[in-house]
């Protein structure tokens, strides 16, 4: 009853493995029918692909529209005791709806709101990776706003003050004086909202996105056995978040050494 | 000193807390082209909440302030357009920590009064050396002491080229140490010409480069004159307490 993995095994299998204990013979066979067998090392490696560019495009997504909430809501939050008209009112609306965003978003589960753009918003679309990144980048938008946000308070208000009082607009001095000081301040929070986001990309495969997980998992089942398949998907996912982790101290380093 | 008026400033009020505190209760005061002005008072007594007024930091919840003959609390005036004509300098300095010294002194005058790059560095480079900083041109402003650091931050609004400039307690926060420097460079702006107002408690500063000086307490000016009469003979009894305590 065994899958048919089992009659190329021994044509393929080296010498050495064949002849030797029957315990090194199981694991042969079982790496065997997980990675080699019918060419399922490009499953994980297509997954990987998957993954990477889900995570980036999210990414994208998630810092545009973080950095344009947390401005909002910060804009409002210093601003609207002294603002008057209209341009009050654009404000408030939008501060309002920013905040029904980060609401709604941070209050349920990721899974939800990914099968609800698949499957519901996004019907008609088959596009997997658009409709995944979407999702994925709505999600951690939310996160990196109210990071961002938290990094634009920790400036000093003389900082703002400064930079009006030599001409510069609150949009200019937002942009050319609080910002950058605020992305540096909060690099290491969000670099591990990024690792965070690329570990959450983990349940796409549940509208079919094949990603590492979803490799893991199906060649897992193919073979009828998880432990090397699930093993594989966890180390690809380890040395990844490792990787990442030793670039972002590397680049937090430099930005400090710029001001030593 | 002319006798042309650059800043008028009448009946400014400031309420904090919705009027439950009265930072300024009716100040008016205007500033010549040219003149030194010192205000002096003792803390809490709204002189830093006028010197922000001037320039709308801070803004007046009543009153007019017409800076070169225009309302400059009048809603529809571009208040950025006016604030490249006055410079400020903080008592916390706030360089801006994340650009070189450089930096700091080139940012407004290339996006703001689109000069060329090299343009503004070479006028950063002619102030710098003014203040003796030239080779700090290009270090971060951690690496500054508190006196290096307020020289800069008064460069920095030179090299806008403004009107007037505005000092909020620029030698507070500084070591005694480092006070002379920043004060050095101070009367040597004044000696230029610079119309100056001042916010300090270095009575010496006032009394050796003041045109005149202002007295506020509560929120109100008590007494403003020349400083040789303030400092021997002033007329109300508010300033004399106060000259008695930090003479």
């Amino acid at each position: 009853m065994r899958p048919s993995a089992s009659q190329n095994w021994l044509l393929d299998a080296p010498d050495w493995i064949q002849n030797g204990p029957q315990w090194l013979n199981d694991i042969g066979y079982d790496i065997y029918k997980s990675f080699i067998f019918d060419n399922r090392y490009q499953m994980y490696l297509k997954g990987l692909g998957n993954t990477l560019l889900l995570t980036f495009l999210a990414l994208l997504i998630g810092v545009l529209l973080g950095v344009v909430v947390s401005l909002i809501r910060v804009s409002w939050d210093k601003n609207h005791t002294e603002m008057h008209g209209p341009g009050k009112m654009a404000l408030g609306f939008l501060n309002g709806v920013a905040r029904v965003y980060l609401t709604v978003i941070r209050g349920t589960p990721m899974v939800v709101q990914l099968m609800i753009m698949y499957f519901v918003v996004f019907a008609t679309s088959r596009n997997k990776i658009m409709v995944g990144a979407l999702s994925f980048g709505i999600n951690s938008g939310a996160y990196v706003a109210e990071i961002i946000r938290g990094g634009i308070m920790s400036i000093d208000q003389g900082q703002m003050e400064a930079g009006r009082s030599l001409g510069f607009g609150y949009v200019s001095t937002m942009r050319y004086i609080i910002l950058p000081q605020a992305f540096k301040a909060t690099l290491p929070t969000l670099a591990n909202e990024f690792i965070v986001l690329l570990k959450e990309t983990a349940v796409a495969g549940y509208v079919g996105l094949a990603d590492i997980t979803y490799a893991g998992n199906i060649i897992g089942g193919n073979c009828y056995d998880y432990l090397f398949p699930l093993l594989m998907s966890a180390l690809i996912y380890l040395v990844l978040v490792m990787f990442f982790t030793f670039l972002v101290g590397r680049l937090e380093r430099r930005l400090r050494n710029s001001e030593r | 000193m002319s006798d042309e008026y650059i800043i008028q400033a009448t009946g400014l009020q400031k309420h904090f807390d919705g009027g439950g505190i009265k930072a300024l209760d009716g100040v008016t005061a205007s500033i010549r082209k040219g003149e030194v002005v010192v205000v002096i008072g003792p803390s809490g007594s709204g002189k830093s909440t006028f010197l922000r007024c001037l320039n709308l930091l801070e803004v007046p919840t009543a009153g007019q302030i017409l800076f070169e003959g225009v309302d400059i609390t009048d809603k529809k005036t571009d208040i950025n357009l006016h604030r490249q004509k006055m410079g400020m300098v903080f008592q916390h300095f706030n360089l801006f920590p994340h650009m070189t010294i450089l930096k700091n002194m080139t940012l407004a005058p290339v996006k703001l009064l689109k000069k060329s790059p090299s343009e503004a560095e070479k006028q950063a480079m002619t102030l710098l050396e003014r203040v003796g900083l030239a080779d700090r041109a290009g270090a971060y402003p951690s690496q500054l002491s508190g006196g290096q650091k307020q020289r800069i931050a008064i460069v920095r609004a030179l090299c806008m080229n403004p009107q007037v400039m505005l000092f909020d307690e620029p030698t507070s926060a500084l070591d005694p140490e480092m006070v002379g420097e920043v004060l050095e460079v101070m009367k040597s702006l004044a000696k230029q010409g610079m119309t100056m107002v001042v916010v300090t408690h270095e009575m010496g500063f006032a009394r050796e480069m003041a045109d005149r000086v202002i007295f506020m307490a509560e929120g109100k000016i008590v007494e403003e004159d020349i400083p040789e009469a303030i400092f021997s003979a002033p007329k109300q009894q508010r300033t004399k307490d106060f000259l008695a305590k930090v003479l």
